[in-house]
């Protein structure tokens, strides 16, 4: 995928076992190369922008829109109660309808939330030279395997790893040492498409990150 | 006429686990359900209804793969809240349309409601405002019979009189 910005997004590894069960689960990374050090006014206008489009009756009907049930289902489909723990657009949703706004954090937070917001689709960054050079994919937990940050889990689990590291649960927090901090000077963006979220979503929230960050 | 030897080469026949039928079936059912769920709850909330609101108490967790069982609670636990739903809202859609004849009824007749009273949200309206039967003219309209129906403009302020003259 190359469009304008001089990016490419590579998809990542699905391990065989979790393929067969989930055919429409995929992951899709890139690394670009960033300066996380100036925060952007027009970012925050186009949070702005979205912040002004939610209204309590849209984020109850969200569930009901392609792309978030797709989520929902995905999400109860592995052992996750989407009223609890939330798809990430209704998580931004719910927290739009509590704060008033998306409130502006850093470029890099703000460039996820845009990506989420105009598509759909969770986008995580990680510190890119974190990144083994195999890459990331999704795979299952064996037993005794910890998260970078050292939190044990469970076997079984379904995880974001690349050939050294777990990086993060699937859909949950990245491990507190691979975050990308403030001398992070490339980081590596990726974002989980699930069965009934087209492929194209996937691409265009990688490509609005990096569009919103802007030239590194 | 003649005649063509054609090679036929069968294709092998690809035999799917039972048991990953079985899950990729269970899966299909629930991301209906769970589609199903979601409409009911958009439609209790266009009509007002209250109660359907998700209450979940399931632990936060991390994502993993379910077996055929697991698979079934999560399927047969959002039949059930899909079946629970749909009985709530058809309860309330029925008194809603008793309230909206009862309505109607104070509409045709008001000298034989005197006084009654049927608020928006009985009728699966927002607002607070209230349907009354009212003599017109305070004591005259009583003594003369002369009633009316009016419709209460709702609450002046949105959290309501009590509330905020209740010290912090």
């Amino acid at each position: 995928m190359k469009r304008g910005l001089d990016f490419e997004a590579t998809p990542g590894f699905v391990e065989p076992a979790v393929r067969a069960e989930f055919p429409g689960l995929r992951l899709l990374w890139l690394t670009v190369a960033v300066n996380l050090g100036t925060r952007s006014p027009a970012l925050e206008r186009r949070l702005d922008a979205h912040a002004d489009r939610y209204r309590g009756a849209g984020v109850v009907a969200m569930r009901t829109l392609p792309i978030p049930h797709a989520y929902r289902a995905f999400f109860r489909h592995v052992g996750l109660d989407p009223d609890v723990t939330r798809i990430p657009t209704e998580q931004a949703a719910v927290e739009r309808l509590l704060q008033g706004a998306f409130a502006s954090r850093d470029a890099l937070r703000d460039a996820l939330l845009l990506g989420l917001l105009e598509t759909g689709v969770p986008v995580w960054a990680l510190d890119g030279d974190r990144v083994a050079p195999g890459g990331l994919g999704i795979r299952m937990t064996a037993e005794a395997e910890a998260l970078a940050s050292g939190g044990a889990l469970p076997a079984g689990r379904l995880v974001v790893a690349d050939a050294a590291h777990i990086h993060a649960p699937l859909f949950g927090e990245v491990a507190a040492a691979h975050r990308p901090g403030p001398r992070t000077r490339r980081v590596a963006l990726f974002a989980v498409g699930v069965d009934g979220v087209p492929s194209i979503h996937l691409e265009e929230a990688l490509w609005v990150c990096v569009e919103a960050l802007g030239p590194g | 006429m003649e005649l063509q030897e054609l090679d036929i080469v069968a294709e092998p026949v690809l035999v799917e686990d039972p048991e990953l039928a079985a899950r990729r079936s269970l899966r299909a059912q629930i991301a209906r359900l769970e589609g199903q769920l979601a409409e009911a709850l958009v439609t209790s909330f266009a009509q007002s209804i209250e109660g359907l609101e998700p209450t979940s108490c399931a632990p936060r967790a991390h994502a993993r793969m379910l077996d055929l069982g697991e698979l079934e609670c999560v399927r047969d636990e959002l039949a059930e809240r899909v079946h629970a739903s749909r009985a709530r809202i058809a309860e309330a859609a029925e008194a809603q349309a008793a309230s909206r004849i009862r309505l109607e009824q104070m509409r045709l007749e008001p000298g034989r409601h005197r006084f009654t009273r049927v608020s928006c949200r009985e009728l699966g309206e927002r607002g607070c405002g209230v349907w009354e039967v009212r003599p017109r003219l305070g004591l005259i309209g009583m003594l003369m019979g002369w009633w009316q129906l009016k419709l209460s403009s709702g609450c002046p302020l949105a959290r309501g009189r009590e509330l905020r003259s209740r010290p912090p």
